[in-house]
């Protein structure tokens, strides 16, 4: 009776620390979310989507970086998802049981867990210091090269999971492969693969690190993509480091705005998957 | 039967201007996704050599030496990167201390424990972690976690163990608020999720029946899980750990807010440090002089040097632990 | 079928803006933060009054240097003047903007700006670490009156290069021959002590938050913020308070014009109301510019803030450069500043 009672208390024990645990992770949530509403609530107003930003101490919003933003996510996704999703179809595909799968499958997820700072300084080296200036280009180049990884891989993955019978079938009709691929193995896998896209994108909308080399900023609005653009998490790096009350509070509505898009993405993400997974 | 089946020729298309276009077609297609995975694969490579390149004139400069060497004096360009590589591995060590059980034990409550209603709702929150984006941690590190840490926490850490022989000087110095164990906890809760995420998924796939059995013969909830769960998701979780450990190594914005940026090696962990990618972020844009951009450039090497060693030690224990359990990595 | 049509539709209107978005290429500007505040405030009149954009990147002095060096940008802004060896190496040529100071601010409780008085020796001891706490002998002699907490040190320094300490230890190893030994004069040096944040608005920001925390900013910042600033100890023996007058003060004497490149150090001057770490600001230019067009909107806008940015400046609380200093500078560009046909870029307008 004394060992069931030990047993007890230990299997109590341990499903209060974890019931703990839990609480603390769901408490972080919350304190990191409340702090982002709090700050960035009381700035945000339609001039943060309709004023550029503004010099120290007057009023301004956010739309220089916003246009920055959207235009640099857009190219860069249109760079990278392609070569994303032609690789992952190789590797699913035609490489299946070759040895070069295995290796571009380890230096994808190379890719996909490197610093993306590192990327940045890349591109620094080989589109700005050439070519003499900051350029959007630079900037949507060095986020394609973070798309990349994360579309192969669930592109991949997407792939792998349609099943081979569905595959056979449409050969033993006469599908050559190219057709089987894209008629039969994407419209089966597209919902999964859209999924890696968009969180792709939820990706590289809060990434610093790789613009500040690239696209610098830009204090004005700008369509041009060859010289510097503006973009929220560089405003956000600048303005949330200053002395000044307005770019502070606009630092944490910009903060804000990009919380608000990624989780969208990522809720998007999800209902999308289990949308597919349930028909 | 068989003898008949070679010698009739396969059904084919007809062999008129569509099939052509559509050998063409496939051909082409092959190509492309061909050249695409070698381009990734050019990609990856491209990047070592630039790296290589650019840092080519710190190891000639300094040599081996510049691995163990702690100064950093951009006047007399002396530079060492032995204080950011320190900073890197005290901070991925403290988040994964602080991550590991913690993202496990959520997993297991998720998993086990939780009544299936709330499961959806509390598994959403976390990944909503996972959600916000690195600068806004930063941020929230500053602003909101620095000050309670160094008007409250700090202070009692440095007043508990002062008079405790090994660990005052590893929690000693005054509270900055910011430092190296700031950023280790930043870190711990970046990649929270990362773990919980994968470790809920790997758990979820030991099969019911075993659990059942065990339930069956009276095994408590925790015996369960430590004897009948953790050795069939062992795989999973490694893989999991060495991911968030890649993520924690190479994390930028978060750190730089709140590490202190001081390019010291200090024993305690409450003193401000550097790790590798925030003394890029910082000094970069401006490091004037062959050197200094040099050094900078061998860092951003030895970083990646540091999370290729990390995923290739992930993948072969996976390898390796895969091919006892006859699991796929 | 209607997903593709829409993606398509979608794809040619973003290729459709990103082709026709040919609008005139602003000046791009790359460099020190000290000035930041000012040339921000002038590209938004400048761009009010004439449609033409300066987009200035505040990264840092150094950053200035090395990217007017790489081209990459059309000029750059330093407040460590190069010297003219240094000038001539790169093919540039500087010329100052405006006035400021270096200002040491601090955050003690129950202190308010102006209080606490220190000297260049003391505030060398602080900074190599050898003075830890606020209560110490040295720091109470030079502040008999104030209420000095028991409070360690927390020295807070740049992260990143920067003018701003280059006029900060250029001082310091003026007046601190330890500080010469130990550590030097330059952008970015090896600190002994302290932590380090970035920018002048990051150690603005982490003084503030911190207490018991010295550092030092380019006065406008800790005039926005009203930060506790020290009143320092000049080379006259006379305690001033930093503001736009003891800056000029400081640069009374200077010989703008004797110097090859203008390059004046205005640290640890004589005179009675000398602010004790003053400096200027400088822009960095290509006597060959890479884009002449740009460069010579770039000549334009300098004139205009000369002409017309005065009294922004003095609003933020930099002194701009006296008249003389101008005129001698419109000719230089007038002189120095030329395209590959050897046409000079600039017409001064008299």
């Amino acid at each position: 009776m004394k060992r069931y009672r030990a047993r007890r208390r230990r299997n109590a024990v341990a499903v209060s620390v974890c019931a703990g645990a839990t609480l603390l992770g769901l408490g972080w949530v919350i304190l990191i979310l409340l702090a982002l509403l709090r700050e960035g609530r009381s700035g945000m107003s339609l001039a943060v989507f309709t004023e550029m930003t503004p010099p120290p101490g007057a009023a301004g919003g956010l739309l220089n970086a916003i246009v920055g933003s959207l235009m640099m996510t857009a190219l860069a996704v249109a760079l990278g998802t392609p070569l994303g999703i032609a690789a992952a179809t190789y590797l699913a595909e035609y490489g299946r049981h070759g040895r070069l799968r295995h290796v571009v499958r380890f230096f994808n997820d190379i890719l996909l867990s490197a610093p993306s700072i590192v990327i940045g300084l890349f591109i620094y080296e080989i589109l700005v210091a050439p070519l003499g200036h900051f350029s959007g280009y630079a900037g949507a180049c060095a986020l394609a090269l973070i798309v990349v990884p994360v579309v192969v891989r669930t592109t991949e993955d997407m792939l792998l999971l349609v099943p081979d019978p569905l595959r056979e079938a449409a050969a033993a009709l006469g599908l050559p492969r190219a057709a089987v691929i894209t008629r039969i193995a994407y419209r089966a896998a597209g919902t999964g693969m859209l999924t890696g896209v968009l969180l792709a994108i939820a990706r590289i909308s809060g990434e610093t690190a790789p613009l500040m080399f690239t696209a610098l900023n830009n204090q004005f609005i700008s369509v041009d993509m060859g010289s510097p653009m503006a973009s929220l998490p560089a405003v956000i790096f600048q303005f949330a480091l200053s002395p000044y009350k307005e770019w502070q509070a606009l630092a944490w509505t910009g903060a804000l705005i990009i919380t608000l898009a990624v989780l969208a993405l990522n809720v998007t993400a999800r209902t999308i998957a289990s949308a597919r997974s349930r028909k | 039967m068989l003898a008949m089946a070679s010698s009739l020729p396969v059904a084919r298309p007809a062999l008129g201007p569509a099939f052509r276009h559509w050998r063409a077609f496939d051909c082409g297609f092959r190509l492309v996704t061909l050249t695409a995975t070698v381009a990734v694969l050019v990609l990856l490579v491209g990047i070592m050599i630039a790296l290589i390149k650019g840092a080519a004139p710190a190891f000639a400069a300094f040599g081996p030496h510049f691995l163990v060497d702690s100064s950093w004096n951009p006047v007399i360009e002396k530079f060492g990167a032995l204080a950011p590589i320190y900073g890197t591995a005290v901070t991925s060590f403290i988040a994964m201390l602080i991550a590991a059980p913690l993202g496990l034990g959520i997993a297991m409550f998720l998993t086990e424990i939780c009544p299936t209603r709330l499961r959806r709702p509390i598994s959403i929150a976390i990944e909503l972690l996972a959600g916000i984006p690195s600068i806004i941690y930063g941020m929230w590190g500053l602003f909101v976690l620095a000050p309670v840490l160094q008007n409250t926490v700090q202070p009692v850490l440095i007043g508990l163990f002062a008079r405790v022989p090994g660990l005052s000087a590893l929690l000693a110095g005054p509270p900055y608020g910011i430092g190296v164990l700031t950023a280790g906890l930043i870190l711990a809760i970046m990649v929270l999720p990362l773990i919980t995420s994968v470790a809920c998924d790997v758990f979820a796939t030991a099969p019911a029946v075993l659990k059942e059995a065990a339930y069956g013969v009276g095994a408590t909830t925790w015996e369960v899980f430590r004897h009948v769960v953790l050795p069939y998701a062992r795989v999973g979780v490694i893989g999991a750990m060495m991911l968030a450990t890649g993520r924690a190594l190479g994390e930028t914005m978060a750190v730089t807010f709140v590490v202190g940026n001081a390019h010291r090696i200090s024993g305690s962990l409450l003193a401000p440090g550097t790790t590798i990618s925030a003394t890029i972020a910082n000094e970069f844009t401006e490091a004037v002089g062959e050197r200094y951009g040099a050094a900078l450039m061998a860092l951003a090497l030895i970083l990646f040097a540091i999370t290729f060693v990390v995923l290739a030690a992930a993948r072969l224990l996976l390898l390796h632990a895969g091919q006892q359990t006859g699991q796929r990595p | 079928m209607k997903l593709r049509t829409a993606v398509a539709v979608a794809m040619a209107a973003s290729i459709a803006t990103f082709t026709t978005s040919a609008n005139a290429a602003d000046i791009s500007g790359a460099g020190a933060t000290f000035p930041y505040p000012i040339y921000a405030k002038w590209a938004d009149a400048y761009k009010k009054e004439t449609g033409i954009g300066l987009n200035y990147q505040s990264i840092g002095s150094g950053g200035g240097i090395k990217q007017i060096q790489a081209k990459t940008v059309t000029f750059g802004a330093s407040d460590m003047p190069l010297q003219a060896a240094d000038l001539e190496k790169y093919g540039l040529v500087q010329f100052p903007t405006v006035l400021g100071g270096d200002v040491p601010v601090a955050n003690l409780d129950g202190v308010k700006a102006g209080e606490l008085h220190l000297d260049g020796k003391t505030l060398g001891k602080i900074f190599l670490g050898d003075i830890k706490r606020w209560d110490d002998a040295a720091i109470k002699k030079l502040n008999p009156q104030v209420m000095l907490p028991a409070q360690p040190i927390v020295v807070v320094h740049r992260s990143d290069g920067s003018g701003t300490t280059f006029i900060w230890t250029d001082y310091l190893s003026k007046v601190s021959p330890d500080w010469k030994a130990k550590v030097g004069a330059s952008t970015a040096v090896e600190w002994p002590v302290g932590v380090g944040a970035k920018g002048n608005a990051g150690i603005a920001q982490n003084v503030m938050n911190t207490k018991g925390a010295i550092g030092y900013v380019e006065y406008a910042y800790a005039k926005q913020n009203s930060m506790m600033t020290i009143d320092m100890v000049n080379h006259d023996g006379k305690t001033v308070a930093p503001s736009a007058a003891a800056f000029a003060a400081a640069a009374a004497g200077a010989d703008w014009i004797g110097t090859p490149g203008f390059s004046v150090i205005l640290t640890d001057q004589p005179g009675a109301e000398a602010w004790p770490i003053a400096g200027a600001t400088f822009i960095l230019m290509h006597k060959q510019p890479r884009d002449p067009a740009l460069a010579a909107e770039a000549l334009k806008f300098f004139a205009w803030a000369y002409a017309k940015g005065g009294t922004m400046a003095a609003d933020l609380d930099y002194v701009p450069m006296p008249a003389a200093v101008a005129a001698a500078v419109e000719a230089m560009w007038s002189r120095d500043i030329r395209d590959s046909s050897g046409k000079p870029l600039y017409a001064p307008s008299k």
